[in-house]
């Protein structure tokens, strides 16, 4: 381990700045760190010479003083996102040896800004999973253990090669996706922050599509800072996405003012589920004390429709997943398993090509949109997400942002809570709401659980203020003082 | 409802995914479940509230009616599994 793969985003850039090391310094520091984290299983590509080039050129513009925003930084790509050249599988055997010929609009902001590319990291197959076990390349370990119990935990999911290479200072921060979770349940598992930003803040181009009124890009950084700074890069109006927000781009770092006097802080009594672990309730109402601490007011808020955000979500997300997921036919890009007729070939390929969990959404999704079901199930689901939606509306008249827990238990171990999809899925509880409204929401790592692995809070804001979300969050950060460290830092032995 | 093997092999059948006897069986216990549980949004009172079909209020875009891309047909290709003579191919289909 170097003393560089511990900085910050935010610091490495000064850093950088400040010409106390080169791009190419800690360009090599880090790619030294991938191949030591091979063990997580993080990343499925390295990509140490389009890093070491990237870092050059950066070199050339820091020296002359033309150092753009992330110039020089390494970062972890989620292997959803598409990159130009670079094998990109979304965690499925059937985009095996695809390489995209463009690049995802996200990714080119990024390199566009100067950041360098260290690889692309595992995922849950299509992003379907909160554990990171259904990618077709292997489970992920996180970096973290229980206290005196080497038995090898769950980074969460999907984003959990993301989060595992963050953790592991593997990768200065990653780029993640989340749809129900995705970017926050992993954050809180690997002691990390992780944004979801407003749906539209980030485009959707390039980003292989699970659920596409639900996914939405966001950073995963070990600090709110280096989210604010990487979230400037990510986001800003697409034309290429339908849906991409043609909204101003405030500046996010100029947000994390620490100062939160006045502002009401919704505490959602629905929130207090049932077999909730009690140092989960304790952290959250020690969340509750560090706010108002800092001048701010919690108010009891109703959300009332809680109860069935995950029975609309595991509406929703598998119908439009089935329907995005017709492209993979074995036609014109991936895996391909030959067949007598043209179905025959179709029905083979994706039959091979896609793992359990995805088949099993595929067939969900089919069958909530097949005729005699769709308007018991579908738009059933479509008027309910309307009225989880309008919760927030109402609870939005008064507060200014919410506070609830990330997840509802911390990282737990491989092989446990396998056997029961629900089981699994009810580790989106707090979070897919916040899809289902296109709200932002952060998770900052707040404390340790007894066992001593890391719980987030999450701090939900109201559509397009990921300003408040971040000076909130980051008062959080401040108050929490975490630094704990996984047990794995990679190239430490 | 009751979701039986015939109905998984139906779907199946419609999401052109090839499925054995087994995994139906398998998937019609599977789905069961999960769209017992999903079932529970029968419950919420609906009466009069109108289905979310877009997640931020917007109007859809408009553009203007040009090309912006293409003549990349190589670039395509390189990608397909399989090509012949600068197009994709796929087993028979006129008899």
């Amino acid at each position: 381990m170097s003393a560089l793969t511990e900085l910050g985003l935010a610091e490495a850039r000064d850093g950088l700045r400040a010409k106390k090391f080169s791009a190419r310094e800690i360009t090599e520091d880090h790619i030294k760190a991938v191949e030591a984290a091979r063990p997580l299983n993080a990343y499925l590509c390295e990509t140490p010479e389009k890093a070491l080039a990237m870092a050059a050129a950066s070199d050339e513009r820091l020296a002359k003083g033309e150092g753009k925003p992330l110039d020089g930084l390494p970062l972890a790509i989620k292997d959803l996102f598409c990159t130009e050249g670079v094998p990109t599988t979304a965690g499925s055997k059937i985009l095996e040896g695809f390489k995209p010929p463009y690049e995802s609009t996200v990714t080119s902001q990024l390199w566009r800004d100067g950041a360098v590319m260290l690889g692309k990291v595992n995922l849950d197959e299509f992003a379907m999973g909160s554990a990171n076990i259904t990618s077709a390349y292997g489970h992920v370990e996180n970096p973290w253990r229980r206290k005196g119990d080497n038995h090898a935990l769950v980074p969460g999911g999907s984003s959990g090669g993301s989060a595992a290479a963050v953790a592991a200072r593997a990768a200065l921060a990653a780029t993640g996706t989340d749809t129900g979770g995705s970017i926050r349940q992993p954050a809180a598992f690997c002691g990390l922050v992780g944004l979801k930003p407003t749906y539209g803040r980030c485009s959707r181009w390039g980003v292989v599509a699970f659920a596409s009124s639900l996914d939405q890009a966001g950073p995963m950084t070990r600090s709110v800072r280096d989210a604010a700074v990487m979230l400037q890069s990510m986001a800003g109006y697409d034309p290429k996405d339908s849906t991409s927000a043609n909204v101003p781009l405030p500046n996010f770092e100029a947000a994390l003012t620490g100062d939160i006097r006045g502002m009401r802080i919704g505490i959602p009594r629905e929130y207090r589920i049932d077999g909730m672990p009690a140092e989960i309730e304790t952290l959250w109402e020690r969340g509750i004390e560090w706010l108002k601490a800092a001048g701010a007011t919690p108010v009891e808020v109703s959300l009332k429709m809680t109860e069935y955000a995950l029975p609309v979500y595991y509406i929703i997300a598998p119908a439009e997943a089935s329907s995005n997921l017709a492209r993979y036919d074995g036609e014109r890009f991936g895996k391909r398993v030959n067949g007598d007729t043209l179905d025959a070939m179709y029905e083979n390929t994706r039959a091979e090509g896609f793992g359990a969990e995805v088949r099993r959404r595929i067939l969900i999704g089919t069958y909530v949109l097949s005729a005699g079901y769709y308007d018991a199930y579908y738009l059933k689901a479509q008027k309910v997400r309307a009225l989880i939606a309008q919760d927030f509306d109402k609870a939005f008249e008064s507060c200014d942002a919410l506070l609830t827990p990330t997840a509802p238990s911390a990282a737990f171990g491989i092989g446990e809570k396998f056997d029961n999809p629900i089981q699994m899925y009810l580790n989106d509880v707090f979070t897919v709401t916040v899809n289902l409204a296109g709200l932002p929401g952060i998770s900052v790592p707040a404390g340790l659980s007894s066992e001593g692995l890391p719980l987030g809070l999450q701090v939900i804001g109201k559509a397009f203020d990921e300003e408040s979300v971040l000076r909130v969050g980051q008062v959080i950060e401040q108050a929490a003082q975490f630094t704990a460290k996984p047990a794995f830092i990679a190239g430490e032995a | 409802m009751a979701l039986d093997k015939a109905t998984v092999a139906r779907i199946a059948s419609l999401a052109r995914i090839k499925m054995g006897e087994e995994e139906q069986t398998r998937m019609a216990d599977e789905l069961n479940h999960l769209i017992t549980w999903i079932e529970q949004l029968a419950e919420v009172d609906t009466t009069g509230v109108e289905a979310m079909t877009s997640v931020v209020h917007m109007k859809n875009p408009m553009r203007e009616d040009k090309v912006t891309d293409g003549g990349i047909r190589d670039k395509l290709l390189a990608n397909a599994p399989n090509e012949a003579r600068g197009f994709f191919t796929v087993p028979k289909v006129v008899e």
